[in-house]
Protein backbone atom coordinates (compact mmCIF):
# COMPACT_ATOMS: atom_id res chain seq x y z
CA UNK A 1 0.00 0.00 0.00
CA UNK A 2 1.45 3.66 -0.97
CA UNK A 3 0.96 6.00 1.43
CA UNK A 4 -0.87 8.86 0.43
CA UNK A 5 1.87 11.61 2.14
CA UNK A 6 4.05 9.97 -0.18
CA UNK A 7 1.65 10.98 -2.99
CA UNK A 8 1.34 14.06 -1.87
CA UNK A 9 5.17 14.64 -1.75
CA UNK A 10 5.80 13.40 -5.14
CA UNK A 11 3.01 15.56 -6.64
CA UNK A 12 4.84 18.49 -5.55
CA UNK A 13 8.54 16.73 -7.01
CA UNK A 14 6.45 16.45 -10.07
CA UNK A 15 4.97 19.44 -10.60
CA UNK A 16 8.36 21.47 -9.49
CA UNK A 17 10.38 19.76 -11.98
CA UNK A 18 7.65 20.04 -14.94
CA UNK A 19 7.78 24.14 -14.68
CA UNK A 20 11.20 24.34 -14.34
CA UNK A 21 12.77 22.05 -16.37
CA UNK A 22 11.92 21.48 -20.04
CA UNK A 23 12.88 17.37 -21.00
CA UNK A 24 15.76 16.94 -22.91
CA UNK A 25 13.94 15.33 -26.24
CA UNK A 26 12.46 19.30 -26.17
CA UNK A 27 15.35 20.75 -25.87
CA UNK A 28 17.54 18.56 -28.25
CA UNK A 29 14.85 19.70 -31.32
CA UNK A 30 14.76 23.07 -29.96
CA UNK A 31 18.68 23.39 -30.57
CA UNK A 32 18.73 21.77 -33.64
CA UNK A 33 16.22 24.16 -35.03
CA UNK A 34 18.24 26.81 -33.80
CA UNK A 35 21.39 25.31 -36.14
CA UNK A 36 18.61 25.59 -39.28
CA UNK A 37 17.13 28.96 -38.52
CA UNK A 38 19.19 31.17 -41.09
CA UNK A 39 16.30 34.46 -40.08
CA UNK A 40 17.92 36.51 -37.97
CA UNK A 41 14.21 37.44 -35.99
CA UNK A 42 13.80 33.23 -36.01
CA UNK A 43 16.87 32.30 -34.75
CA UNK A 44 16.65 35.15 -31.78
CA UNK A 45 13.50 33.87 -30.69
CA UNK A 46 14.63 30.10 -30.46
CA UNK A 47 18.05 31.21 -28.91
CA UNK A 48 15.91 33.48 -26.01
CA UNK A 49 13.81 30.30 -25.50
CA UNK A 50 16.86 28.25 -24.71
CA UNK A 51 18.85 31.18 -22.65
CA UNK A 52 15.12 31.29 -20.47
CA UNK A 53 14.82 27.40 -20.48
CA UNK A 54 18.55 27.68 -18.60
CA UNK A 55 17.78 30.63 -16.58
CA UNK A 56 15.09 29.23 -15.49
CA UNK A 57 16.71 25.72 -14.57
CA UNK A 58 19.37 27.44 -12.52
CA UNK A 59 17.63 29.45 -10.59
CA UNK A 60 14.63 26.77 -10.29
CA UNK A 61 11.64 29.38 -11.02
CA UNK A 62 8.88 28.21 -13.76
CA UNK A 63 10.31 29.24 -17.14
CA UNK A 64 6.59 30.00 -18.13
CA UNK A 65 4.03 32.20 -16.05
CA UNK A 66 1.64 29.89 -17.29
CA UNK A 67 2.17 27.28 -15.06
CA UNK A 68 -1.07 25.81 -16.66
CA UNK A 69 -4.07 23.55 -15.24
CA UNK A 70 -3.28 20.39 -13.46
CA UNK A 71 -3.42 17.72 -15.65
CA UNK A 72 -2.46 14.39 -14.49
CA UNK A 73 -2.58 10.66 -16.15
CA UNK A 74 -2.19 7.66 -13.72
CA UNK A 75 -1.33 4.51 -14.65
CA UNK A 76 -0.89 0.89 -12.59
CA UNK A 77 -2.63 -0.16 -9.45
CA UNK A 78 -4.77 2.75 -8.35
CA UNK A 79 -4.95 3.29 -4.90
CA UNK A 80 -9.13 4.95 -2.93
CA UNK A 81 -6.94 8.12 -1.80
CA UNK A 82 -5.00 9.38 -4.60
CA UNK A 83 -6.99 12.02 -5.67
CA UNK A 84 -6.93 13.68 -2.40
CA UNK A 85 -3.22 13.58 -2.03
CA UNK A 86 -2.70 15.18 -5.42
CA UNK A 87 -5.22 17.55 -5.01
CA UNK A 88 -3.15 18.64 -1.62
CA UNK A 89 0.40 18.19 -3.65
CA UNK A 90 -1.66 20.74 -6.10
CA UNK A 91 -2.24 23.24 -3.40
CA UNK A 92 0.93 22.42 -1.87
CA UNK A 93 3.28 23.08 -5.34
CA UNK A 94 1.08 26.51 -5.68
CA UNK A 95 2.45 27.76 -2.88
CA UNK A 96 5.65 26.41 -2.72
CA UNK A 97 7.03 26.21 -6.18
CA UNK A 98 5.24 29.22 -6.69
CA UNK A 99 2.75 27.98 -9.55
CA UNK A 100 0.61 30.79 -11.20
CA UNK A 101 -3.60 30.33 -9.61
CA UNK A 102 -4.57 29.68 -13.04
CA UNK A 103 -8.23 27.34 -11.85
CA UNK A 104 -11.13 29.79 -12.57
CA UNK A 105 -15.47 29.05 -12.28
CA UNK A 106 -15.63 28.80 -16.36
CA UNK A 107 -18.62 31.13 -15.93
CA UNK A 108 -18.53 33.61 -12.38
CA UNK A 109 -14.51 33.39 -13.46
CA UNK A 110 -13.79 33.31 -9.80
CA UNK A 111 -10.27 32.41 -8.95
CA UNK A 112 -10.03 30.49 -5.23
CA UNK A 113 -6.36 30.96 -5.69
CA UNK A 114 -5.18 27.29 -4.99
CA UNK A 115 -5.70 25.58 -8.61
CA UNK A 116 -8.55 23.81 -7.35
CA UNK A 117 -12.04 23.37 -8.63
CA UNK A 118 -14.95 21.39 -9.95
CA UNK A 119 -12.73 18.71 -11.66
CA UNK A 120 -9.79 20.45 -11.29
CA UNK A 121 -6.46 18.90 -11.14
CA UNK A 122 -8.02 16.00 -13.67
CA UNK A 123 -6.64 12.90 -13.08
CA UNK A 124 -7.18 10.23 -16.27
CA UNK A 125 -7.12 6.55 -15.12
CA UNK A 126 -5.36 3.76 -17.01
CA UNK A 127 -5.60 0.47 -14.47
CA UNK A 128 -2.02 -1.26 -15.08
CA UNK A 129 0.07 -3.60 -12.92
CA UNK A 130 -0.53 -3.44 -8.64
CA UNK A 131 3.23 -3.11 -8.09
CA UNK A 132 3.36 0.77 -8.89
CA UNK A 133 2.35 3.66 -9.20
CA UNK A 134 2.61 5.93 -12.45
CA UNK A 135 2.02 9.45 -11.79
CA UNK A 136 2.52 12.12 -14.90
CA UNK A 137 1.59 15.89 -14.91
CA UNK A 138 1.25 18.02 -17.92
CA UNK A 139 0.71 21.06 -16.80
CA UNK A 140 -1.09 22.88 -19.74
CA UNK A 141 -1.12 26.53 -20.93
CA UNK A 142 -4.13 28.27 -22.16
CA UNK A 143 -1.99 29.71 -25.36
CA UNK A 144 -1.85 26.41 -27.18
CA UNK A 145 -4.54 24.41 -25.32
CA UNK A 146 -7.34 27.53 -26.86
CA UNK A 147 -6.30 26.35 -30.12
CA UNK A 148 -7.48 22.63 -30.09
CA UNK A 149 -9.96 21.69 -32.94
CA UNK A 150 -12.18 18.66 -33.50
CA UNK A 151 -13.76 17.78 -36.80
CA UNK A 152 -16.27 14.97 -37.55
CA UNK A 153 -14.67 13.95 -40.83
CA UNK A 154 -17.48 11.64 -43.06
CA UNK A 155 -15.25 8.01 -43.97
CA UNK A 156 -15.10 9.06 -47.59
CA UNK A 157 -12.85 11.98 -46.67
CA UNK A 158 -10.36 9.47 -44.82
CA UNK A 159 -6.28 10.41 -45.08
CA UNK A 160 -6.70 13.19 -47.10
CA UNK A 161 -9.00 15.13 -45.25
CA UNK A 162 -7.01 13.86 -41.89
CA UNK A 163 -4.07 16.15 -43.93
CA UNK A 164 -5.69 18.75 -44.34
CA UNK A 165 -7.66 19.34 -41.36
CA UNK A 166 -4.25 19.04 -39.39
CA UNK A 167 -2.26 21.35 -41.52
CA UNK A 168 -5.70 23.91 -41.48
CA UNK A 169 -5.59 24.07 -37.72
CA UNK A 170 -2.41 24.95 -37.56
CA UNK A 171 -1.90 27.37 -40.28
CA UNK A 172 -5.34 29.16 -38.76
CA UNK A 173 -3.50 28.82 -34.68
CA UNK A 174 -0.88 30.78 -36.23
CA UNK A 175 1.36 32.74 -34.05
CA UNK A 176 -1.28 31.95 -31.33
CA UNK A 177 0.21 28.71 -29.65
CA UNK A 178 3.42 30.18 -29.06
CA UNK A 179 5.25 27.90 -31.91
CA UNK A 180 7.23 25.94 -32.48
CA UNK A 181 4.85 23.83 -31.03
CA UNK A 182 4.29 20.04 -31.02
CA UNK A 183 1.12 19.10 -32.88
CA UNK A 184 -0.90 16.18 -30.84
CA UNK A 185 -3.42 14.40 -32.93
CA UNK A 186 -5.76 11.70 -32.79
CA UNK A 187 -7.88 9.78 -35.08
CA UNK A 188 -11.08 7.60 -34.72
CA UNK A 189 -12.76 6.34 -31.68
CA UNK A 190 -16.05 9.22 -30.52
CA UNK A 191 -15.85 12.91 -30.08
CA UNK A 192 -14.00 12.68 -26.46
CA UNK A 193 -11.66 9.83 -27.31
CA UNK A 194 -10.41 11.70 -30.30
CA UNK A 195 -9.47 14.73 -28.27
CA UNK A 196 -7.81 12.46 -25.35
CA UNK A 197 -5.99 10.39 -27.20
CA UNK A 198 -4.48 13.66 -29.21
CA UNK A 199 -3.27 14.96 -25.72
CA UNK A 200 -2.31 11.97 -24.50
CA UNK A 201 -0.02 11.32 -27.80
CA UNK A 202 1.72 14.58 -26.78
CA UNK A 203 2.85 12.44 -24.00
CA UNK A 204 4.97 10.19 -26.34
CA UNK A 205 8.85 12.22 -26.28
CA UNK A 206 10.16 13.34 -29.82
CA UNK A 207 12.86 10.89 -29.79
CA UNK A 208 10.27 7.70 -29.20
CA UNK A 209 9.11 6.04 -32.76
CA UNK A 210 5.25 5.76 -33.53
CA UNK A 211 4.63 1.95 -32.47
CA UNK A 212 2.21 1.98 -35.94
CA UNK A 213 4.56 2.46 -39.31
CA UNK A 214 1.55 4.01 -41.12
CA UNK A 215 0.96 6.38 -38.37
CA UNK A 216 4.91 7.51 -37.99
CA UNK A 217 4.96 8.01 -42.05
CA UNK A 218 1.99 10.37 -41.35
CA UNK A 219 3.83 12.18 -39.01
CA UNK A 220 7.56 13.20 -40.54
CA UNK A 221 5.28 14.08 -43.59
CA UNK A 222 2.79 16.23 -41.72
CA UNK A 223 5.71 17.68 -39.96
CA UNK A 224 7.34 18.75 -43.37
CA UNK A 225 4.01 20.10 -44.43
CA UNK A 226 3.56 22.27 -41.67
CA UNK A 227 7.62 23.44 -41.76
CA UNK A 228 6.68 24.56 -44.85
CA UNK A 229 4.21 27.07 -43.90
CA UNK A 230 6.92 29.41 -42.64
CA UNK A 231 5.07 30.48 -39.93
CA UNK A 232 8.00 29.73 -37.51
CA UNK A 233 8.82 31.05 -33.80
CA UNK A 234 6.86 32.69 -32.42
CA UNK A 235 4.68 33.29 -35.58
CA UNK A 236 7.11 35.97 -36.65
CA UNK A 237 8.60 34.03 -40.18
CA UNK A 238 11.19 31.05 -40.20
CA UNK A 239 11.40 27.43 -40.74
CA UNK A 240 10.66 25.89 -37.44
CA UNK A 241 7.22 26.08 -36.80
CA UNK A 242 6.59 22.57 -35.20
CA UNK A 243 9.08 20.53 -33.19
CA UNK A 244 7.17 17.08 -33.97
CA UNK A 245 3.47 15.53 -34.55
CA UNK A 246 2.45 13.19 -32.30
CA UNK A 247 -0.68 10.70 -33.65
CA UNK A 248 -2.45 8.24 -31.60
CA UNK A 249 -5.39 6.53 -33.01
CA UNK A 250 -8.84 4.18 -31.98
CA UNK A 251 -11.17 2.15 -33.95
CA UNK A 252 -14.06 4.13 -34.47
CA UNK A 253 -17.86 3.37 -35.82
CA UNK A 254 -17.84 2.72 -39.61
CA UNK A 255 -19.66 5.32 -40.26
CA UNK A 256 -17.11 7.98 -37.86
CA UNK A 257 -13.69 9.69 -38.64
CA UNK A 258 -12.94 11.79 -35.85
CA UNK A 259 -10.13 13.30 -35.63
CA UNK A 260 -8.68 16.02 -33.08
CA UNK A 261 -5.60 18.29 -32.70
CA UNK A 262 -4.09 19.23 -29.44
CA UNK A 263 -1.17 21.79 -30.00
CA UNK A 264 1.58 22.07 -27.59
CA UNK A 265 3.42 25.14 -27.25
CA UNK A 266 7.66 24.81 -27.24
CA UNK A 267 7.05 24.22 -23.42
CA UNK A 268 6.43 20.99 -23.34
CA UNK A 269 6.46 20.61 -19.44
CA UNK A 270 5.68 17.01 -17.78
CA UNK A 271 7.11 15.10 -15.33
CA UNK A 272 6.60 11.28 -14.42
CA UNK A 273 7.39 9.41 -11.45
CA UNK A 274 7.16 5.75 -10.76
CA UNK A 275 6.38 4.84 -6.98
CA UNK A 276 7.09 1.30 -5.99
CA UNK A 277 4.51 -0.45 -2.92
CA UNK A 278 8.30 -0.55 -0.93
CA UNK A 279 8.22 3.06 -1.08
CA UNK A 280 10.79 3.79 -3.77
CA UNK A 281 10.26 6.91 -6.08
CA UNK A 282 12.26 7.07 -9.66
CA UNK A 283 11.44 10.29 -11.40
CA UNK A 284 11.67 10.81 -15.03
CA UNK A 285 10.79 13.81 -17.44
CA UNK A 286 10.55 11.94 -20.58
CA UNK A 287 8.53 9.10 -18.76
CA UNK A 288 8.73 5.74 -19.22
CA UNK A 289 8.43 4.22 -22.17
CA UNK B 1 17.30 51.70 -28.74
CA UNK B 2 16.14 52.50 -25.57
CA UNK B 3 12.26 54.15 -25.10
CA UNK B 4 11.11 55.17 -22.14
CA UNK B 5 7.22 55.99 -20.46
CA UNK B 6 5.27 58.09 -20.67
CA UNK B 7 5.80 57.45 -24.59
CA UNK B 8 5.35 60.35 -26.51
CA UNK B 9 3.46 60.44 -30.02
CA UNK B 10 6.52 61.47 -31.97
CA UNK B 11 8.93 58.62 -30.21
CA UNK B 12 5.97 56.39 -30.66
CA UNK B 13 6.05 57.56 -34.73
CA UNK B 14 9.44 56.91 -35.48
CA UNK B 15 9.05 53.63 -34.50
CA UNK B 16 9.16 50.88 -37.64
CA UNK B 17 8.45 47.24 -37.89
CA UNK B 18 11.22 44.85 -37.51
CA UNK B 19 12.95 47.61 -34.85
CA UNK B 20 14.24 46.47 -31.77
CA UNK B 21 13.97 48.42 -28.49
CA UNK B 22 14.59 48.07 -25.01
CA UNK B 23 11.61 49.56 -22.47
CA UNK B 24 11.94 51.65 -19.27
CA UNK B 25 9.74 52.81 -16.78
CA UNK B 26 6.32 52.09 -15.46
CA UNK B 27 4.64 49.47 -17.61
CA UNK B 28 0.80 48.27 -16.44
CA UNK B 29 -0.29 44.66 -17.14
CA UNK B 30 -3.25 43.88 -18.38
CA UNK B 31 -5.30 41.26 -20.09
CA UNK B 32 -9.24 40.07 -21.01
CA UNK B 33 -10.87 41.29 -17.15
CA UNK B 34 -8.55 44.67 -17.30
CA UNK B 35 -9.54 45.79 -20.27
CA UNK B 36 -13.03 44.83 -19.84
CA UNK B 37 -13.18 46.41 -16.44
CA UNK B 38 -11.69 49.60 -17.39
CA UNK B 39 -13.53 49.62 -20.75
CA UNK B 40 -16.68 49.38 -18.34
CA UNK B 41 -15.81 51.84 -16.41
CA UNK B 42 -15.26 54.34 -18.96
CA UNK B 43 -18.63 53.64 -20.50
CA UNK B 44 -20.03 54.94 -17.05
CA UNK B 45 -17.68 57.74 -16.54
CA UNK B 46 -15.90 56.74 -13.64
CA UNK B 47 -11.84 57.20 -13.40
CA UNK B 48 -9.66 54.89 -13.99
CA UNK B 49 -7.08 53.72 -10.71
CA UNK B 50 -4.22 54.48 -12.76
CA UNK B 51 -3.37 57.32 -15.75
CA UNK B 52 -2.86 55.38 -19.14
CA UNK B 53 -1.88 58.33 -20.97
CA UNK B 54 1.34 57.63 -22.69
CA UNK B 55 1.23 54.56 -21.02
CA UNK B 56 2.86 50.85 -22.05
CA UNK B 57 0.21 48.14 -21.67
CA UNK B 58 1.64 44.45 -21.11
CA UNK B 59 -0.53 41.71 -21.86
CA UNK B 60 0.89 39.56 -19.04
CA UNK B 61 -0.53 37.71 -15.97
CA UNK B 62 2.67 37.53 -13.90
CA UNK B 63 3.63 34.99 -11.24
CA UNK B 64 4.30 37.01 -7.84
CA UNK B 65 5.47 35.66 -4.73
CA UNK B 66 3.97 37.60 -1.52
CA UNK B 67 6.95 38.29 1.02
CA UNK B 68 5.94 40.25 4.20
CA UNK B 69 3.65 43.44 2.59
CA UNK B 70 5.60 43.88 -0.83
CA UNK B 71 5.17 41.76 -4.07
CA UNK B 72 8.17 39.77 -5.57
CA UNK B 73 7.71 39.21 -9.31
CA UNK B 74 8.60 35.39 -10.01
CA UNK B 75 7.70 35.01 -13.88
CA UNK B 76 6.39 37.47 -16.45
CA UNK B 77 6.03 36.68 -20.38
CA UNK B 78 3.72 37.09 -22.47
CA UNK B 79 -0.37 36.34 -23.16
CA UNK B 80 -1.56 35.47 -26.70
CA UNK B 81 -2.80 39.35 -27.28
CA UNK B 82 -5.35 38.26 -30.02
CA UNK B 83 -7.64 37.60 -26.95
CA UNK B 84 -7.57 41.00 -26.42
CA UNK B 85 -8.56 41.90 -30.27
CA UNK B 86 -11.76 43.14 -29.91
CA UNK B 87 -11.15 45.33 -26.94
CA UNK B 88 -7.88 46.59 -27.81
CA UNK B 89 -9.03 49.81 -30.31
CA UNK B 90 -11.28 51.22 -27.91
CA UNK B 91 -8.67 50.56 -25.44
CA UNK B 92 -6.22 52.60 -27.05
CA UNK B 93 -8.36 55.57 -28.23
CA UNK B 94 -9.75 55.83 -24.64
CA UNK B 95 -6.90 56.08 -22.37
CA UNK B 96 -4.56 56.96 -25.03
CA UNK B 97 -2.11 53.95 -24.52
CA UNK B 98 1.39 54.62 -26.62
CA UNK B 99 2.63 50.67 -26.38
CA UNK B 100 1.10 47.36 -26.46
CA UNK B 101 3.59 44.36 -25.32
CA UNK B 102 2.12 41.14 -26.00
CA UNK B 103 2.69 37.80 -28.46
CA UNK B 104 1.15 36.98 -31.16
CA UNK B 105 0.00 39.94 -32.95
CA UNK B 106 -3.18 41.64 -33.02
CA UNK B 107 -5.86 41.72 -36.17
CA UNK B 108 -6.45 44.62 -38.71
CA UNK B 109 -8.92 47.06 -35.85
CA UNK B 110 -5.91 46.95 -33.70
CA UNK B 111 -3.56 48.01 -36.11
CA UNK B 112 -5.58 51.07 -37.58
CA UNK B 113 -6.14 52.13 -33.90
CA UNK B 114 -2.54 51.88 -33.41
CA UNK B 115 -2.17 53.90 -37.22
CA UNK B 116 -4.73 56.58 -36.23
CA UNK B 117 -3.89 57.17 -32.68
CA UNK B 118 -0.45 56.51 -32.65
CA UNK B 119 0.53 53.53 -30.54
CA UNK B 120 3.15 50.78 -31.33
CA UNK B 121 3.08 46.55 -30.62
CA UNK B 122 5.95 45.34 -29.03
CA UNK B 123 6.51 41.66 -29.38
CA UNK B 124 8.18 40.15 -26.63
CA UNK B 125 9.21 35.99 -26.82
CA UNK B 126 6.36 33.65 -25.39
CA UNK B 127 7.11 32.05 -22.65
CA UNK B 128 10.10 33.55 -21.85
CA UNK B 129 8.96 34.51 -18.33
CA UNK B 130 12.39 34.47 -16.85
CA UNK B 131 14.02 36.26 -18.88
CA UNK B 132 11.03 39.21 -19.02
CA UNK B 133 11.01 38.99 -15.30
CA UNK B 134 14.61 40.41 -15.20
CA UNK B 135 13.65 43.16 -17.18
CA UNK B 136 11.54 44.05 -14.03
CA UNK B 137 13.40 45.89 -11.40
CA UNK B 138 10.40 46.66 -8.92
CA UNK B 139 6.63 45.79 -8.27
CA UNK B 140 5.23 49.07 -7.80
CA UNK B 141 1.63 48.14 -7.16
CA UNK B 142 -1.56 46.11 -7.49
CA UNK B 143 -4.92 47.16 -8.18
CA UNK B 144 -8.27 45.33 -9.07
CA UNK B 145 -6.77 42.17 -7.18
CA UNK B 146 -10.08 40.78 -6.52
CA UNK B 147 -9.99 40.02 -10.56
CA UNK B 148 -7.14 36.97 -9.52
CA UNK B 149 -3.07 37.33 -9.21
CA UNK B 150 -3.29 36.50 -13.66
CA UNK B 151 -5.99 39.26 -14.56
CA UNK B 152 -5.01 42.11 -11.73
CA UNK B 153 -3.62 45.12 -13.04
CA UNK B 154 0.05 45.17 -11.66
CA UNK B 155 2.27 48.15 -12.08
CA UNK B 156 5.66 47.68 -12.89
CA UNK B 157 8.95 49.09 -12.86
CA UNK B 158 10.79 48.15 -15.98
CA UNK B 159 14.32 48.23 -16.47
CA UNK B 160 15.71 47.76 -20.38
CA UNK B 161 13.06 45.12 -21.10
CA UNK B 162 13.59 43.25 -23.94
CA UNK B 163 14.27 42.57 -26.35
CA UNK B 164 11.20 43.65 -27.92
CA UNK B 165 10.58 43.67 -31.94
CA UNK B 166 8.00 46.13 -33.12
CA UNK B 167 5.63 43.88 -34.55
CA UNK B 168 2.87 46.59 -35.70
CA UNK B 169 4.17 50.37 -36.03
CA UNK B 170 2.10 53.27 -36.22
CA UNK B 171 2.08 53.61 -39.99
CA UNK B 172 -0.21 50.52 -40.33
CA UNK B 173 2.29 47.76 -41.23
CA UNK B 174 2.48 44.70 -39.11
CA UNK B 175 5.54 41.91 -39.28
CA UNK B 176 2.66 39.01 -38.80
CA UNK B 177 0.39 40.37 -41.43
CA UNK B 178 3.69 40.14 -43.74
CA UNK B 179 4.34 36.57 -42.42
CA UNK B 180 0.95 35.55 -43.12
CA UNK B 181 0.82 36.49 -46.37
CA UNK B 182 4.34 34.64 -46.78
CA UNK B 183 2.11 31.75 -45.43
CA UNK B 184 -1.00 31.89 -47.66
CA UNK B 185 1.91 31.66 -50.90
CA UNK B 186 3.29 28.51 -48.70
CA UNK B 187 0.63 26.49 -48.48
CA UNK B 188 -0.07 25.19 -51.52
CA UNK B 189 3.33 24.22 -51.82
CA UNK B 190 2.23 22.46 -48.30
CA UNK B 191 -1.04 20.76 -49.55
CA UNK B 192 1.08 19.66 -52.78
CA UNK B 193 3.68 17.77 -50.53
CA UNK B 194 0.77 15.90 -48.56
CA UNK B 195 -0.98 14.80 -51.82
CA UNK B 196 -3.95 17.01 -51.42
CA UNK B 197 -3.10 19.77 -53.37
Amino acid sequence: MIPPDLVEEVVVNILRTAVTTLPSDVVSELQKAEAEESDEIARTQISTILENVRRAGEIAVPMCQDTGIPLFFVSGGCISEIEDAIKRGVVRATEEVPLRPNVVHPLTRRNAGNNLGIEMPHVNYSPGPRDYVDITVMPKGAGSENMSALRMLVPSEGIRGVKSFVLDTVVSAGSRPCPPTIVGVGIGGSSDIAMTLAKKALLRPLNVRNPHAELQALEEELLAAINQTGIGPMGLGGKTTSLGVRIDMAHCHTASLPVAVNLQCWAARKASARIFLDGRVTYSTEGFW
Amino acid sequence: MRIKTPLSEEVVRSLKVGDVVHLDGVVYTGRDEVHMRALDMCDKGEKLPVDLNGAAIYHCGPIMRKKDDSWVLVAAGPTTSARMNSLEPRFIEGFGIRAVIGKGGMSQPTIDAMSKFGCVYLAITGGAAVLAAMGVTKVLGVEWLDLGMPEALWILEAGNLGPLIVGIDAHGDSLFKKVEEEVSRNLPFARRRLGIG
